[in-house]
């Protein structure tokens, strides 16, 4: 029916909003803030794209995924089509369709942008996901090639492994997950809170990676456990993707006063171990009613909503730029303002003050002013003199970034590094050391999810490739 | 999961596990720690690796039932299983042959010190032992310590059992006399202990190691939780330790950040146990 609709009659059509649970509400619980679209919804979002011949949405993804190609069918109701081509593409469709930033990629291309709003993307591209794990049983299993005698072993098991094994098991090789954690997802699962990406999620999308036969081994620390150089032996080819795990840290004074956490170890004691989260969890956490993060991405946002949720009565973002200058998808930044927390810009933390028993008391904080762009095109912020002054606080979270862990290349130094102690890799994430790949931030340094995945699959591409000359 | 083959009482809250980890047996040195939970939903403990066997694929843990999560680990029977362990971690322990070291634990750091004295033996070092405990119920270890030790000395604060008084009693007999003072010495217990061990052998220049326990979440250098101050630099035990030189430690930081869930704990009725654990 819609295949005969006009393009006049496409581009009538307004974008859907995507219903959201109240901010009061939500921001005291965990519940998933965006609740996805109808089918009803869906379909008529779906319509809207006008199919255009040079898919602008596709050169903006990073995993190349079919965009026009699944709205398509999803706008002729053809849901299993739509899911089979998005899942072909996408190793985690569900998650992509929550946490990509899809304002600055492929909705960032939509010709309909141009003049109004883009197709609504990463909306459809979660429905369809969801439809297709609600009907994985309807979908049936999915053709396999026949085994290739290959096996290839894959370390961490957040987005680039999750998306290198799911490739690399569709070509017929064997793959095992290392994940250096007691569970699987890596930083989908320990860095991102559940009311942004539920848990049943990642469970939902590393299960259809089991059902290709991949095979994932938790509590194994490659660098540690096992060496690369046991992995050289035992497998024929590598892919490492252990992340960017290391705070970078803030290096002012009272760093180490009581309740000041990295944003990882704050994150990984809600989102990973439970705490003030699953009544049943025995993992503390120092809750704090005035809580101030210190950051202006995706993962300062997450930190200051989940101190909301966990009942701070000021939750505030303390960040050095201008608003406009942060690193944080807009709909984060929306959603945390809709739940109360403070935004206080231009301010930079110089020192933490301590009370006699050692519990962080006093964020001391610098007024900032812009002067001239830096390296990075972005205007640096300049200190007002004279501008100190103090913010009550009884927890502060560092989330201003995270570097390359060196567990793993610490124990392989015949992997080349850069100066930054990330490993180099060529433009398809082969390392110095031969059928040894790399991708995702241990390579590009704390980056976003589909990145990531972007890198898994080129490299997995590269893989094949590599095992198919061998 | 991983099999746990034995599991015995040392002391009291003290317990002595067995388990079945093959590929840590063999990877693991001492000084090295796993990361250990029994059952999904509860705290990553770190746990000092006691001892190894390769060939049967089995590692040694001791560990002290204080909090929720440490009294589920040891509720687990010979022929349960543990649901998580991750390791091994950390930097292994700087072994050498200093000739005299002295190895000095106190309480269930007793048990961390083990691997560190057998391997200091085993390279040929003349170990002296002390250690003490708050009774003769809390001393552990001592025939195995003694086995591999020229002398082995032990204190109780009660004079239950060996001299009365604290480990630095003999340790500072010891560094007085040139002809036993040691070359290196090797201290793990509560921060007091290893605070007063380095402040005893600090005017006399003795390299003097400590083995750190501060709150630690993933282990491999990923949250910072485990950060502490060392020479004024802020290091992460985890990835940088556990052992330091004591000399450069900031103990008062230590002794503060471990408090930090003091309050959540004394008030946490464990689901074990069924009572309040202290």
């Amino acid at each position: 029916m819609s295949t005969g609709m006009t393009t006049r009659e496409r581009l009538a059509i307004d974008r859907v909003h995507m219903v959201e649970l109240d901010a009061d509400s939500r921001s005291r619980n965990f519940d998933e803030v965006n609740r996805g679209l109808t089918p009803e919804e869906a379909v008529r979002e779906a319509q809207r794209c006008i199919r255009c011949t040079n898919r602008q949405c596709v050169a903006g993804c990073p995993v190349g995924v079919s965009i026009p190609e699944f709205i398509t069918a999803l706008a002729d109701g053809n849901l299993r089509e739509a899911a089979r081509i998005l899942t072909r593409d996408n190793a985690l469709p569900a998650v992509c369709g929550r946490v990509c930033p899809q304002e600055t990629q492929c909705e960032a291309r939509c010709v309909r942008g141009i003049k109004g709003e883009p197709v609504a993307i990463g909306y459809l591209e979660r429905f369809v996901a969801d439809w297709a794990t609600a009907n994985v049983a309807e979908l049936g299993d999915e053709p396999l090639p026949p085994p290739t005698g290959r096996r290839v072993a894959v370390v961490g098991c957040g987005p680039a492994g999750l998306t290198a094994a799911g490739e690399l098991a569709r070509k017929g090789h064997g793959v095992t997950i290392f994940e250096a954690l007691h569970d699987t997802g890596g930083v989908l699962r320990y860095g991102i809170p559940e009311f942004r990406l539920p848990k049943t999620i990642i469970d939902a999308e590393v299960a259809r990676l089991l059902a290709l036969g991949v095979t994932v081994e938790c509590n194994v620390i490659i660098g540690k456990t096992l060496t690369l150089a046991q992995l050289r032996e035992e497998f024929d080819a590598v892919f490492i993707a252990n992340g960017a795990g290391l705070p970078v840290m803030l290096s002012i004074p009272g760093e180490n006063l009581k309740g000041v956490y990295s944003a990882n170890e704050y994150l990984t004691r809600v989102n990973l171990m439970g705490a003030g989260r699953d009544p049943g969890s025995t993992t503390p956490i120092i809750a704090g009613k005035r809580v101030a993060v210190i950051g202006g991405g995706n993962t300062a946002m997450d930190c200051v909503r989940t101190a909301r949720r966990l009942g701070a009565e000021r939750a505030m973002i303390i960040y050095r730029r201008s608003e406009e200058q942060m690193p944080a998808r807009v709909e984060e930044i929306k959603h945390a303002k809709e739940e109360g927390v403070e935004f206080v810009m231009l301010t930079a933390p110089i020192a933490i003050g301590g009370d006699k028993d050692g519990w962080v008391a006093t964020l001391r904080c610098l007024r900032m002013e812009l002067g001239a762009p830096d390296s990075s095109g972005r205007r640096s912020p300049v200190p007002v003199e004279g501008s100190a002054y103090d913010i009550a606080v009884d927890v502060v979270v560092n989330a201003v970034g995270t570097r390359a862990n060196p567990l793993l290349t610490a124990t392989a130094p015949e992997l080349k590094l850069n100066r930054w102690g990330n490993i180099a890799t060529d433009d398809n994430g082969a390392t110095s050391v031969a059928g040894v790949y790399a991708g995702g931030d241990i390579v590009r340094g704390g980056a976003t999810v589909i990145l990531a995945m972007g890198d898994g699959k080129q490299a997995a591409a590269a893989i094949h490739d590599w095992l198919n000359r061998r | 999961m991983f099999d746990v083959i034995s599991n015995e009482v040392l002391a009291p809250n003290l317990h002595q596990l067995v388990v079945r980890a093959p590929r840590i047996a063999s990877s693991r040195l001492p000084g090295q720690f796993v990361i250990v939970r029994a059952e999904a939903g509860e705290e990553r403990i770190p746990l000092t690796i006691g001892d190894a066997d390769a060939a049967a694929g089995t590692i040694t843990l001791f560990v002290q039932a204080i909090g929720a999560s440490t009294q589920r680990i040891v509720a687990v029977p010979a022929g349960g299983r543990l649901r998580d362990v991750a390791g091994p971690l950390g930097l292994p322990t700087h072994i050498r042959n200093w000739g005299r070291v002295a190895c000095i634990g106190g309480g269930v750091g007793t048990a961390v010190l083990f691997p560190l004295a057998k391997a200091l033996a085993e390279a040929g070092n003349e170990v002296t032992t002390i250690i003490g405990g708050r009774s003769a119920r809390y001393i552990i270890l001592a025939d195995e310590l003694g086995a591999l030790s020229r002398e082995l000395l032990v204190t109780t604060e009660d004079g239950s059992l060996g001299v009365q008084g604290f480990v630095t009693q003999p340790l500072e007999g010891l560094v007085a006399d040139p002809a036993r003072r040691p070359g290196a010495v090797f201290a793990v217990g509560p921060v007091p202990m290893m605070r007063a061990v380095a402040e005893l052998t600090r005017p006399h220049g003795i390299e003097t190691v400590v083995s750190l326990n501060p709150i630690m979440i993933d282990g491999t250098g990923m949250c910072g939780g485990c950060r502490v101050l060392v020479g004024g630099e802020a290091k992460f035990a985890c990835v940088d330790g556990p052992e330091f030189d004591g000399h450069l430690v900031d103990f008062d930081n230590l002794a503060d950040r471990l408090a930090t869930y003091r309050e959540s704990e004394a008030s946490h009725v464990c689901r074990v146990a069924g009572k309040e654990v202290a």
